[in-house]
């Protein structure tokens, strides 16, 4: 009798451990269970060269979601991520217009290194994160509205800088070699073990995040704002330093962000990146970071990238309609946060 | 020549809107002994502190540490300059380990340069190393948010005492912790006293400030009244001077007469895992039962489960004879239950709204009107009687409830319920944090309630209110009834016993 009780016991014990296994990694099995659903309905799509195609798709989203996911812990948000990659799209590909392409502009310009256009468009993405830190920080406006005021003037900006005299607003096109190679081009030595330049910046990108967040002061003290600002205050941490870190780490991952979008399709528009802070957020959000702050992990923003790639690429490849497309993210997104949530709940 | 004094506050005033918190309080500390600062809740104890340790700026008055000027800007600076502090509001990140908890704002570093990474291994054996000194048991890595409010506690005492300061200032530091771990405390207060710290300890129990403190430094109203050698005074004293007025008895005079069975509760087993089992009792009109035992025997996991906050797995309830069901608190309240919660700043306060709107926060329907809209009126009406009934100490009904001291939000959620008119009114710790006068003035209005035939639970884990106030006791231990005592002959050793059982 008591060891029919004792059993009993044990085995919901024992499913209790399953499930809370299962919810810990919840993403990673919703992350599975799409590639098999997609790979059952078409075989041919586990290939070396779809996989490779996802990861190409997904770098400059990484990079992103890296930048983004930092001010989410933070218990901050950024809406002006897609319009600064917008910004540095424009900065760095009218830097480095092939010299014979005749609409360049800037005539008058030599041909520049491969690394100073980059590093223009993220010291000035990164100048306009620091702003957003200053205003959320020391101006205590609150993120959401501070980086939509941001979003608004930096399209404006953008908009400036590109719809110019004499050509105006018409794409800015005939990239220099170089630079769409970075964008294209893979290392490796055939086609088939090789990997795309800007998937392997996106994962060294992805590397330093990780060892930010997890490794140094800052990336401690930024769990700790966001999880309690106040005991982060009381414990001597600088919150007013390590916000502006924070945004400005996340500007200078989106000029990144921008430059290598510009050489991954070979042109700019002012219209580059509108939207993709949303994209970023829902990634990070899929991927377990909370909106309130405080939790999160660099594993988890890959993979919530990568969710959202498999579901752009694999639905399309079973030719499935866009706009069944958008309704399977947008069900994704609420599902994968429901379950998520989960872990958080069950205590109460 | 060290000073006489480790810490001087000289002239102290502070004012919030509506208040003066401080004004011109002037205290010396000595090093190497407990000072502790009493007061009724909204003495300005907490302000005081909160000036000393950077987190106010006072409006005027100096400080002087080790006889030198200071005025520390943030909390960084005063702990810095060798100010640590337990916080009231238990101040942690829940969704972080304890050793990051522990080490927040002074991670140990390795390497050279800008770039210098967190030193984990110096992390891990520096907090086993502070655990060990402390006689702590507590894994590192787990968790707060996993963690009961008494051990969480017990990290912020070990974080203060860490920073191996020279003024150690604990604000409240045992209102969650259990009886075995405040003389746990007590033994690294004296240890520290020894070494030469100066301890500035405020708390609300008499017993505690009578056996640690060396000085009593007393406030009223912002102002101080006095400091005295701890031996020189008795509680009654204490009382007397923190109230201005005495106050002979710790609890008033009951005439409330239990009658007839109005709650059932049978063979009550929770959802969760390693909560109550199997707990039975009755609840009778104009009754007082008290639920004591040790932090962490469950009680409150019990009546939130009553209340309809948390799943039973089995188990059945019956009001007036007929089994009901509550499955929200919304049934509960329409059954004419009501729980003031234990944690006032996680479940009892919304703290951005304003003492009005907190107070009818349960009853809103109510003051809503024929046109559909809410009748402001009545609900300000309403709202100032309570404040005057209750003796709230607030500047009006519009302040925002975060600026109120503990006591007096506690008041205010007292109010809230009182509002709604329970027929059972359930209380989990509703004293706690709180000033003898107000406590008094509370089991007045709980007792009033009792005879006019309301049936109160009230859980606590104070020995003598549980004793002074209740018709019967019910003692839990791990999540099991251990036993009902008559309140009237019970003994402070019984309770206790029970509450141990299975340790
Ligand atoms: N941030 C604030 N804004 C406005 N008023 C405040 C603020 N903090 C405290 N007060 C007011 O200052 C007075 C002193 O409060 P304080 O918290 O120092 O009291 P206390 O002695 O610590 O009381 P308790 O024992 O209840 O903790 C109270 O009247 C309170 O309402
Ligand atoms: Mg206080």
């Amino acid at each position: 009798m008591a060891n029919q009780e004792t059993t009993a016991l044990g085995e919901r014990l024992n499913r209790r451990a399953v499930n809370d296994f299962m919810l810990k990694y919840a993403i990673y099995f919703v992350f599975v269970i799409l590639i098999i659903a997609i790979t059952f309905k078409e075989p041919t799509f586990l290939s070396i060269e779809n996989f490779r195609n996802i990861l190409s798709m997904s770098a400059t989203r990484i990079i992103i979601a890296m930048g983004v996911g930092g001010i989410l812990i933070t218990g901050g948000t950024d809406l002006s991520a897609g319009r600064m990659v917008g910004l540095a799209a424009v900065i760095s590909s009218s830097m480095l217009q092939a010299l014979d392409y005749p609409r360049r502009m800037y005539p008058q310009l030599g041909e520049l290194p491969l690394i100073v256009p980059i590093i223009a468009a993220m010291v000035v993405c990164g100048a306009v994160g620091l702003v957003n830190g200053l205003i959320v920080s020391k101006l205590r406006v609150p993120p959401f509205i501070a980086t939509l005021g941001t979003m608004v003037a930096v399209y404006g900006a953008t908009s400036l800088y590109f719809d110019r005299p004499p050509y105006g607003a018409q794409p800015i096109g005939g990239l220099d070699k170089r630079f769409t190679n970075l964008g294209s081009g893979w290392l490796g030595l055939d086609g088939r073990l090789s990997l795309p330049y800007i998937v392997l910046i996106a994962l060294g990108i992805a590397l330093i995040v990780w060892v930010l967040h997890n490794k140094t002061t800052f990336g401690k003290n930024i769990y700790a704002i966001g999880g309690n600002p106040e005991a982060a205050k009381v414990s001597g941490v600088n919150v007013t330093k390590n916000l502006l870190i924070a945004y400005t780490i996340a500007g200078l991952c989106y000029g990144l962000a921008g430059a290598l979008e510009a050489a991954r399709t070979g042109g700019a528009t002012n219209n580059y990146g509108n939207g993709y802070e949303l994209d970023a957020i829902a990634a990070c959000v899929v991927g377990g970071v909370s909106t309130s702050g405080g939790i999160g992990t660099v594993p988890g923003m890959l993979v919530g990238v990568l969710i959202f790639s498999v579901i752009n690429y694999g639905l399309t490849f079973v030719n499935m309609s866009p706009y069944w497309q958008q309704i399977v993210k947008g069900a994704i997104i609420i599902a994968a946060v429901a379950l998520d949530i989960r872990k958080y709940l069950n205590k109460r | 020549m060290s000073a006489e004094y480790v810490l001087e506050l000289r002239h102290m005033s502070k004012s919030f809107p509506g208040v003066k918190a401080l004004d011109d309080v002037s205290i010396q500390v000595r090093p190497g002994s407990v000072h502790a600062l009493m007061g009724e809740n909204g003495a300005g104890k907490s302000t005081l502190m909160k000036c000393l340790f950077g987190i106010y700026a006072p409006d005027e008055g100096e400080i002087l540490l080790d006889g030198k000027p200071v005025k520390f800007q943030n909390s960084r600076q005063a702990l810095d300059g060798g100010v640590s502090m337990i916080h009231q509001e238990l101040l942690s990140v829940p969704n972080r380990s304890v050793e990051e908890n522990l080490w927040l704002g002074r991670y140990p570093l390795m390497g050279a340069g800008p770039f210098r990474l967190i030193d984990a291994k110096k992390m891990r054996s520096d907090t086993k190393a502070l655990f060990k000194k402390l006689n702590m048991d507590i894994d590192p890595a787990v968790w707060l948010r996993n963690l009961s409010v008494s051990k969480i506690q017990s990290i912020e005492i070990a974080k203060a005492v860490s920073y191996n300061a020279k003024v150690i200032i604990m604000d409240e530091p045992t209102s969650s912790l259990t009886e075995h771990e405040v003389a746990h405390l007590f033994g690294i207060i004296r240890r520290l006293r020894s070494e030469g710290a100066a301890i500035v300890y405020i708390s609300h129990k008499m017993e505690e400030i009578l056996e640690i403190a060396d000085e009593v430094s007393i406030m009223r109203d912002g102002r101080h009244v006095g400091t005295w050698r701890s031996s020189e005074l008795t509680t009654a004293e204490i009382i007397k001077r923190m109230v201005g007025r005495d106050l002979t008895h710790r609890f008033p005079p009951r005439a409330n007469v239990p009658g007839e069975v109005v709650l059932r509760v049978d063979n009550f087993t929770s959802a969760e895992r390693h909560s109550f089992k199997d707990v039975s009792f009755d609840l009778r009109r104009g009754e007082i039962l008290g639920i004591g035992g040790l932090v962490g025997a469950k009680r409150t996991e019990l009546v939130e489960t009553i209340f309809g906050l948390r799943f039973l797995e089995s188990g059945r309830i019956s009001l007036n004879g007929r089994e009901i069901k509550i499955r929200s608190p919304v049934q509960a309240m329409g059954d004419k239950f009501a729980l003031l919660t234990e944690e006032r700043r996680a479940t009892g306060i919304v703290p951005m709204l304003g003492v009005k709107e907190n107070m009818l926060l349960a009853n809103l329907s109510r003051y809503v009107g024929r046109t559909g809209l809410i009748n402001e009126k009545q609900g300000i009406s309403d709202t100032k009687e309570k404040i005057a009934d209750l003796r709230i100490k607030t500047p009006s009904y519009r302040t925002l409830i975060k600026d109120l001291s503990g006591g007096n939000q506690q008041k205010v959620l007292f109010a809230k319920w009182l509002l709604t008119e329970p027929d059972i009114l359930i209380l989990d710790e509703p004293t706690r944090g709180i000033d003898v006068g107000a406590k008094y003035e509370i089991y007045s209005i709980i007792a009033e309630l009792a005879a006019s035939g309301k049936s109160i639970i009230m859980i606590s884990s104070e020995m003598p209110e549980l004793l002074g106030m209740s018709d019967r006791i019910m003692v839990m231990c791990a999540g099991r009834k251990t036993g009902i005592l008559d309140g009237k002959t019970a003994t402070q050793e019984e309770i206790m016993r029970l509450a141990a059982l299975f340790e």
